[in-house]
Order: C-alpha cells, then sequence, then structure tokens
C-alpha cells in the first residue's frame, strides 16, 4: 500500500484530489476553533483574558513538533531506503515546521510577558523550543549548501535524526527541570486539566492546523517535485549538448 | 459601541492577543501564498524546458 503511493506520479494524482478537502477541513475547524475560543469560551481564573492566546499558541507548539518528527521519519527513510519521495516530503516540511516553531516562540513570548512579566527567559522549555528552530534552519541551510542535491540530503538528513534528541527534551522539559513555563494539562495521567469549553476550542484550533500542514505540504510536494524534473532535464539538456572540446574536433 | 471596544480589549490584554492571532494570521496566509507561487514557478519552469525538448525530439523523428 506504502509503495503504491510512494510512487511520484500516483502520488501527484492523489495529492491532487485530497488538496480541496484539506483546505475546506481547514477553513471550517478554523472558523469554528476561533469563534468558540474568541467568542464563546470563558476567561481563566487566573489568567483571565490572556488565556484566549492559548488557541494559537498551543496548536503552534504541537506542529513544531509533529512537523519535527515528520521531518525525521522522512529522514530516516531517505538514508535507508534511498526513496527519492522522502527527500521531498523532508524538503517539504521543513520550512512549515520552522514556521510553526516559530509562531509557537512569538506567541509564546506575548502570553509570557502579562503573565510571568518578561517576553522572554532562560529556562528548558523555551531554550530547547528556540534549538528546534535553529535545527530547521539548520537543516535547510545544509540541504542547500551543496551542489550535488542528493550530498546535501544525505548530511541535513544526518542533522535531523542527530537533532530528533530535543523532541522529547522539550516533551518532558516541564517535568525533568523547575521551569516558568506550565506542565503539561491537555494530555497528562488521570485526564485533561483543561474544562472542555476551552479544550473544544483548543482541539478544534489543533486540528484545523494540523489540516493547513497537510494542505501545504502537499501543495509544496508537488513543487518540490516540479524542481526536481526541471533539475534532471537541465542536467540532461547539458550531457546532450556538444562540449567545445567535441566542436573544435569535428572542425579539424 | 461599547460592547465591541470591550471585547477589543479583552480585559486589558488585548494589546498582547491581537497581535498573537494577526502575527497567526499574516504568517499562515503567506506560507500558503508562497508556497502556491513556488509550484507555479516550478511548473512554468517545467513546461519551458520541456516544450523546446520535445519539439527537438520530434524534429529528430521527422528526418528518419
Amino acid at each position: 500500500m506504502l509503495h503504491r503511493f510512494a510512487n511520484p506520479t500516483r502520488f501527484l494524482r492523489l495529492a491532487a484530489a485530497m488538496q480541496p478537502w484539506m483546505a475546506a477541513l481547514t477553513g471550517v475547524m478554523l472558523a469554528f476553533g476561533l469563534y468558540f475560543g474568541l467568542f464563546d469560551s470563558p476567561g481563566d481564573y487566573q489568567q483571565g483574558e490572556s488565556v484566549r492566546i492559548m488557541y494559537v499558541h498551543v496548536p503552534s507548539a504541537w506542529m513544531a513538533l509533529l512537523c519535527y518528527t515528520a521531518l525525521a521519519g522522512s529522514c530516516a527513510v531517505s538514508l535507508i531506503w534511498k526513496h527519492p519521495l522522502a527527500d521531498v516530503a523532508a524538503r517539504a516540511t521543513a520550512p512549515i515546521g520552522a514556521w510553526f516553531t516559530f509562531l509557537a516562540l512569538v506567541t509564546g513570548s506575548l502570553w509570557g510577558k502579562p503573565m510571568w512579566g518578561t517576553w522572554w527567559v532562560w529556562d528548558a522549555r523555551l531554550t530547547s523550543v528556540l534549538i528546534l528552530f535553529f535545527l530547521y534552519l539548520g537543516y535547510m541551510a545544509l540541504d542547500n549548501a551543496f551542489d550535488d542535491p542528493g550530498r546535501g540530503a544525505r548530511a541535513s538528513s544526518i542533522l535531523a535524526l542527530v537533532g530528533f534528541v530535543n523532541v522529547p527534551i522539550i516533551k518532558f522539559s516541564v517535568d525533568w527541570w523547575n521551569t516558568l513555563h506550565q506542565p503539561a494539562s491537555v494530555i497528562k495521567m488521570g485526564g485533561s486539566a483543561i474544562h472542555p469549553s476551552m479544550l473544544m476550542p483548543l482541539l478544534l484550533m489543533g486540528v484545523g492546523f494540523t489540516s493547513y500542514y497537510f494542505w501545504v505540504l502537499l501543495i509544496r510536494i508537488r513543487g518540490e517535485i516540479c524542481a526536481n524534473k526541471v533539475r534532471s532535464l537541465r542536467l540532461r539538456q547539458v550531457h546532450e549538448q556538444p562540449s567545445a572540446d567535441d566542436l573544435s574536433e569535428e572542425a579539424s | 459601541m461599547d460592547t465591541l471596544l470591550t471585547f477589543l480589549n479583552m480585559g486589558g490584554y488585548g494589546d498582547f492577543i491581537w497581535p498573537a492571532y494577526v502575527i497567526v494570521t499574516i504568517v499562515l496566509a503567506g506560507l500558503l501564498i508562497s508556497s502556491r507561487r513556488f509550484v507555479k514557478a516550478a511548473e512554468a519552469e517545467l513546461g519551458s524546458i520541456k516544450q523546446p525538448h520535445q519539439r527537438g525530439r520530434r524534429e529528430v523523428g521527422d528526418e528518419t
């Protein structure tokens, strides 16, 4: 089944069919999530109305981790089975994940100022998320640093896999160290600590952000496949053109 | 009008909440638009390379 859709042509057909559904799901989920999050959910008993930043901050942070997991998974498939579609998926995921991480940092900072009295603090959760952002940037820089795309993909895949150690560190940082950041409250032993009136918009926004990710991912994968075809056609053209030496030999 | 101002004020946290929502909207919309432009540019380039390539092949085929 996986091999069937790992064929780029078949994948492109499937992606074209899925894109409108992903766009519709994103629109509907974000519309409902924003309505309940901004108009029809209570303020927090301690944090007041500032808790509404949670509805964009938490889904951004979830997506930052999900995208990096997808990136590391694609890089592992690329390194082990050398499947070209895995390289393409990794390259398409990286900028989306980097932007979600940026959003998690910025919205977190905007939430931190009124609640903690500071825009930034070098605690374990914030620092490990900042490292995640640099890992994304490092992956993209390394991927583009080589003339040979194959070598770039190999080097950046190794970096992404090594950097995956940061994902559990981010998740458990609030348990392992004393941090200003609050501990896990949505998924925890003994059930969620969030009231359903706040949990519902949060989950709606989470589903909306996830479908947005798959929507943009499908678009970017199509672009990356096209860019790969352009590269290989240009290379073929260069090889087919007679070199200056060949022409001078023919002339003599 | 007062209701709207109270809503926008968000209990005194409006200066932090609205910038967060605006930045998220700008980034997500910008990423979607730039991704679509990236695909269109790649498809246009592919089309422009393929056409002379295919024409060249047809001409070679005509000679034989």
